[in-house]
């Protein structure tokens, strides 16, 4: 019954939504038109945007015919919408947790392969008018901090170089994603904040960084697969491998990630 | 309470001047759009002249060239409107102490003097009523009753009848006789036989000027105003008292309500009623009016939608389809019936 | 039963009627279809979840409170009065209705931050506002005065002033005018609109993350607790979800029952 009432309610819907416009068939009628013209979904974890653009850019040269789309945003949302069917053909992610989910639905392709690292780096104001100058000066009570809150990688990375240091950092707020840690301290709103080494080098001069030795204990592994249900599995398996080959490889440490 | 008023509200072509003396009301007579209500909301405070000033008791309420302005609530000229505009959230009684609150009084004082009001206008055992509750003409006493609870120094009636079923409109013009006797008021309206029972002063508007005024009996006898001249198309029954009414020199005795004081017999006055409040019946009528005249019909005139029958010594407006319904022409006999109540007698 | 023909409606217009009708519902089912019943109490009484439950509530009565102090003198002003300029105040009043919240939050953010607009002020006066639940306050008072002032001014508008004139011949000074008069006859418009308020202060996001952060207890109001279980625990943000929609629903109701009387 359930199913009846969702079938014609979908039935209804579709018909609705289809009215207004686009829909995944026209685009894939555009792409079969010649073998020349494929494109490849890539969805990437937020922190890779800046360097996955300029791979993407080198791949699209290096393999004419090619369009390579991102779609960037948080490890988990990405695996979410993977899991409800979004048109993806590479998911590369910011941690193994999210990996893992997408593994143990047999949303992947072959194996994972792990393709940077990351580390943590203090992120401070250009002028750093706190004067932090080491993971210590986060415990100061009138340092004004922000983290990742636990529930998300960077904030769980925090949670570890904070344990490894045996420190009580209080922040003033627990952010959703990284972007939003480096936007307090850009905006000056914060005295200090922990996010990627990748992070503040992307930033260039609108944060200064402050690095950490503690982090070496807490570091975050970037794994990247093709995805069971792409449509030009053998692109994106040449995605993955041009990712963690020496192109990607050089791309990725200019942009500050570390080797796997 | 003596008001002195000259106002010019250019927006609306109104260019008036005006007295009421103390203790006296003016009936303020017209048509439609002549500017009576203008110069009320002048008086009141609501609307701004762009030139004039009013004197009220020897106070300034505006003065135009001196920049003088006085805003509504200190003014003391009570409004009263078509609408009785009773507060809904209020009862009866509270809409009644709400004059005296606004001036400071506390609740329970405020409120004696709000049920002292209601029994004036006999509306005492409406006090608990929401306004919701009220039907129109109990609304429009509780509201004669909370505007003269503020104790104005000037009362301004805006057309208070006008929006009233015509059946208690004659008690209604009764409650109105009783609380305006010795006040300083201004009445608007329409309606001739509330300048006659209830102003002493008549002053007519024409296109937002006064065309005429004067007392109410000189304006009534000899109309010099198109406006005036409509008046004159009442019908007045002059003649003697004779009992509870008039009789005129052709023998009719018209029965109606006397003007304030008791009037021995013999004494000259003057019966007015308007024809529409004239029945006309091919067959003697039964029941209630006490006013029955037998007459035959010299003349019917189309007046808009309405006919007006004239016979020798009265004359009657009824619609059109009556006249078809009553096959009525020039000789054809018929009975002419008004209430009493719709006939004041007023000495001549 | 829908009688089409009654209404003069051609019968064709209940089709794309009915779709729209369970566009919007079916979402809703469709969420409370995903629902751990049997984890459900467990979840939305964790202490993460209760802390967040309890800020939303404080700080949206808080937001409504000061939608009324402010949202009504603008009402009044904007109802009873004309000035020069008037339609632009009104249509920047508005503002906050369309604009993206995440804006208002950056808007703030150079307002009320440190190195804000009225930062050094604030400063000054020893007060901290970013990251504090008055940043949250000032965030869901941005987004949600508005509501109460539209709602409100057509109120005014429709009630007209002849009471208030009648008011004013009797006598009564223009506050007890307002006091007496103006604020009973407008209450149930009054009362519509701090729940319309109340209930846009109970959904901000966008704005309360950007400008006031996210930290539990302090910060971190539902909408916001929801979007970071989502990371970790869907059946928590499922859950929590379902909540805001009882919620929301209970404010239409309440919204409806008081239009209904003043009607």
């Amino acid at each position: 019954m359930k199913r009846l009432i969702g079938t014609a309610a979908a039935a209804l819907l579709l018909t609705s939504v289809a009215a207004c416009g686009s829909s995944d068939d026209a685009a894939a009628g555009s792409s079969s038109d010649g073998p020349r013209e494929t494109t490849l979904t890539v969805y990437a974890a937020a922190s890779l945007k800046s360097s996955f653009t300029e791979i993407g850019a080198a791949f699209e040269k290096a393999n004419p015919g090619v369009s390579v789309t991102f779609s960037f945003a948080g490890s988990a949302d990405l695996v979410a919408q993977i899991q409800q069917g979004a048109p993806a053909d590479v998911f590369a992610s910011a941690d193994t947790a999210n990996m893992d989910k997408a593994t143990a639905d047999d949303l992947v392709e072959g194996t994972p392969a792990d393709f940077a690292t990351n580390t943590l780096e203090i992120a401070t104001p250009p002028d750093n008018p706190a004067d932090v100058d080491s993971l210590d000066d986060l415990a100061d009570p009138d340092v004004t901090v922000v983290v990742c809150a636990a529930e998300v990688p960077c904030g769980a990375a925090a949670a570890g170089v904070e344990k490894a240091a045996g420190l009580d950092i209080r922040p003033v707020s627990e952010e959703q994603s990284v972007t939003d840690v480096l936007g307090k301290v850009i905006s000056g709103e914060a005295d200090a904040g922990l996010v990627y080494v990748t992070d503040v080098r992307g930033a260039g001069d609108k944060v200064a960084g402050v690095p950490i030795p503690e982090s070496a204990d807490v570091v975050n592994t970037y794994p990247i697969a093709a995805l069971a249900g792409s449509r030009n599995p053998d692109v994106a398996k040449a995605f993955t491998a041009y990712v963690t080959g020496p192109e990607g490889r050089s791309i990725l440490t200019a942009a500050g990630f570390g080797a796997p | 309470m003596t008001l002195r008023l000259t106002a010019t509200v250019a927006e609306r072509d109104v260019d008036v001047s005006l007295d009421v003396e103390d203790g006296r009301t003016v009936a303020l007579l017209g048509p439609n759009g002549s500017g009576k209500s203008t110069v009320l909301s002048v008086v009141a405070g609501i609307l701004r002249p762009d030139a004039g000033r009013a004197t009220l008791a020897g106070t300034t309420l505006f003065d135009v060239a001196a920049g003088t302005w006085v805003p509504p609530h200190e003014r003391g000229t009570g409004l009263l409107a078509q609408d009785p505009l009773l507060f809904p959230h209020l009862d009866a009684l509270d809409n009644v102490a709400f004059g005296p609150r606004s001036a400071g009084a506390r609740r329970g004082a405020a409120r004696e003097t709000a049920r002292t009001w209601l029994g004036r206008v006999d509306a005492a055992e409406l006090a608990g009523r929401r306004p919701s509750e009220l039907s129109g003409g109990q609304a429009q006493r509780v509201a004669i009753a909370r505007a003269l609870a503020a104790d104005p120094r000037l009362l301004l009636l805006d057309e208070p009848m006008a929006a009233l079923d015509i059946t208690v409109v004659p008690a209604m013009r009764q409650v109105l006789r009783t609380v305006l006797r010795g006040r300083s008021a201004v009445i608007v309206t329409h309606d001739v036989l509330d300048a006659l029972l209830l102003a002493d002063h008549v002053v007519v508007m024409e296109a937002g000027r006064v065309v005429e005024q004067g007392p109410t009996k000189d304006v009534l006898a000899r109309p010099r105003s198109t406006f005036g001249a409509g008046i004159a198309g009442l019908n007045l029954a002059r003649g003697t008292t004779d009992g509870g009414g008039v009789r005129t020199a052709g023998g009719l005795l018209v029965a109606g309500i006397h003007d304030d004081e008791t009037v021995p017999d013999g004494v000259a006055a003057v019966a007015v009623f308007s024809p529409g409040a004239v029945g006309v019946h091919r067959e003697r009528p039964g029941g209630s009016p006490r006013n029955v005249f037998a007459a035959t019909v010299r003349e019917l005139e189309p007046r808009g939608s309405q006919v007006r029958i004239r016979t020798d010594e009265v004359a009657a407006d009824v619609t059109a389809p009556v006249v078809a319904e009553l096959d009525l022409a020039p000789g054809t006999e018929v009975f002419l019936a008004v209430k009493a109540s719709e006939v004041a007698i007023y000495r001549a | 039963m829908v009688s089409a023909r009654a209404s003069g409606l051609p019968r064709w217009v209940l089709v794309p009627a009915a779709a729209g009708a369970l566009f919007i519902v079916l979402p809703l089912v469709a969420l409370a279809s995903r629902v751990q019943w049997g984890s459900f109490w467990s979840l939305i009484t964790s202490d993460s979840s209760r802390e967040a439950l309890l800020l939303s509530l404080r700080t949206s009565a808080a937001a409504t409170v000061l939608c009324v102090l402010l949202g009504v003198p603008m009402a009044l002003v904007l109802a009873r009065t004309s000035f020069r300029g008037q339609g632009l105040l009104r249509s920047l009043v508005l503002l906050p209705l369309v604009l993206p919240p995440v804006v208002g939050g950056i808007a703030l953010l150079y307002t009320f931050g440190r190195k804000g607009l009225l930062g050094e002020t604030i400063d000054v006066l020893g007060l901290q506002i970013a990251f504090s639940t008055t940043a949250v306050v000032i965030a869901q008072t941005f987004v949600s005065l508005p509501f109460l002032v539209v709602s409100l001014e057509g109120t005014l508008r429709t009630a007209g002033q002849r009471y208030e004139t009648v008011a004013a011949t009797l006598g009564a000074r223009p506050t007890t005018v307002l006091r007496r008069v103006t604020l009973p006859l407008v209450l149930p418009g009054l009362a519509a609109g701090a729940v319309l308020s109340f209930a846009r202060a109970l959904g901000e996001f966008g704005a309360t993350i950007t400008f006031a952060g996210s930290l539990e207890g302090v910060t971190r109001t539902l909408p916001l607790e929801i979007y970071l279980q989502r990371e970790s625990n869907p059946d928590a943000a499922v859950a929590l979800s379902l909540v805001l929609v009882v919620v929301a629903v209970l404010v239409i109701g309440l919204v409806r029952g008081t239009r209904g009387v003043s009607a």
